[in-house]
């Protein structure tokens, strides 16, 4: 069998870089192909062992210390520009950068594949963006009404806004936001000081959330996640972990 | 593992010095902190900050003998190299041998030990490698194609002994 072809794939296969009519293929031949498939199985543990070998190096504690106090001192003078529209919350660029740089945990399980990594950060890398910008938001929530009717036409489906009248919790306004090319809403909230995005994206849109609902932690940010109509919901923010499971359950409530 | 520790990791692989990882994150970090608004929105801010590591390793003195002596063959982006089939002793690479591929990661040229790290440990897709490194994905996937057969040679060269 010539194998030519496939073994020059194997290794964007095996990195999760191949789309996905190619790997079908690739799979497909491995099935076949003994000599592939020891080749493969020989990368797979040439990956693996790199991979364990990676983790080497830890940072002295007295140095861990130093940092830390020096963002601590570190606070840039200038703090962010209100957006044109005068009344969004203001952040410094140091409580962001730091919560970023000094991170509380990065769990992402190992069960994850790469391609849900890279969803939820890519959305963490949204969030955070909206965070630094001076204008994070395209409609700016006036009332309950202008917000939803906004979006239509700028993204292919609905969705409920949650009732927030006697929660902590204000609207902040939308945008749209895109993932896996897919265009999705994002919205603004605001709890006391911190601000949460939720994203909702289509669920046929993405490949690769493979968990129907989840908790995590990633680069100090909390995230909940959840499936509901075909929808994929995605809340993020550095308020509470209580907090966003509230907002979580306003949203929910809403259908 | 948090942000901190990973970016320390990396730059310890890089420096081989405690010292001088330790020069590099703290520098990072006040680099990341002066220049967070530079961050554009809608790019990855992982690739950022190990982008901002990566620069300022090489322009420091350790970096800049680090890629003084590169191999002229990475700079070029030929196609990759064709696959050999594997000799017995490196198919039976096991998780045991961590401290022999640290080894023979050790000796790599920088250019090939990052890349190797960037894709199998951080975990970093081809996209995000390109981004850090500044390379275009053709090269990402050539460099990664020559580290991993020179990881291979490295490796059993260190077997043999």
């Amino acid at each position: 069998m010539a194998c030519e072809p496939w073994t020059e794939k194997l290794d964007a296969y095996f990195d999760g870089e191949l789309p996905a009519d190619e790997a079908r293929a690739l799979q497909q031949h491995l099935r076949e192909c003994a000599t592939c498939a020891a080749e493969g199985l020989a990368k797979v543990q040439r990956k693996l062992v790199v991979k364990a070998a990676g983790q080497r190096f830890t940072p002295d504690p007295a140095f861990r210390a130093r940092i830390a106090r020096s963002i601590a001192a570190r606070r840039p003078s200038a703090t962010l520009p209100l957006g044109r529209r005068g009344w969004l919350p203001v952040f410094e660029i140091a409580t962001v950068a730091a919560a970023l740089l000094i991170g509380a945990t990065l769990f992402l399980t190992l069960h994850r594949g790469r391609g849900e990594q890279r969803l939820i950060s890519e959305l963490v890398d949204q969030h955070v963006a909206t965070l630094a910008s001076a204008n994070p938001v395209d409609v700016v929530s006036t009332d309950r009404h202008t917000v939803k009717p906004w979006f239509a036409g700028k993204i292919p489906f609905t969705f409920n806004l949650p009732e927030l009248q006697g929660s902590p919790f204000v609207l902040v306004g939308g945008r749209v936001g895109y993932l896996s090319q897919s265009p999705g809403a994002e919205l603004i909230f605001r709890v006391r000081q911190h601000q949460i995005s939720v994203f909702i994206f289509q669920e046929k849109e993405l490949r690769d959330v493979r968990e129907n609902e989840a908790v995590r932690t990633a680069l100090s940010f909390e995230v909940r996640t959840w499936r509901h109509n075909g929808l994929c919901y995605f809340v993020i923010g550095d308020a509470s972990a209580q907090d966003l499971d509230k907002l979580s359950e306003l949203i929910k409530a809403a259908g | 593992m948090p942000l901190f520790e990973r970016l320390y990791n990396f730059a310890h692989w890089l420096t081989q010095d405690r010292e001088e990882a330790e020069d590099l994150v703290q520098e990072t970090y006040a680099k990341a902190l002066k220049g967070f608004r530079s961050f554009q929105p809608g790019t990855n801010f992982r690739a950022w900050i190990y982008q901002i590591l990566r620069n300022t390793f090489l322009t420091s003195r350790t970096g800049l003998q680090s890629t003084a002596t590169v191999p002229l063959d990475l700079e070029s982006d030929r196609q990759a190299l064709p696959t050999e089939k594997d000799t017995p002793e490196s198919i039976l690479l096991q998780r045991s041998d961590r401290q022999l591929v640290q080894e023979a990661l050790d000796r790599l040229p920088v250019p090939y030990r990052e890349v190797l790290l960037l894709c199998e440990f951080e975990e970093m897709s081809y996209q995000e490698i390109s981004a850090t490194l500044a390379i275009p994905m053709g090269t990402v996937m050539s460099r990664l194609s020559r580290a991993r057969r020179a990881l291979r040679d490295a490796v059993q060269e260190l077997q043999r002994n």
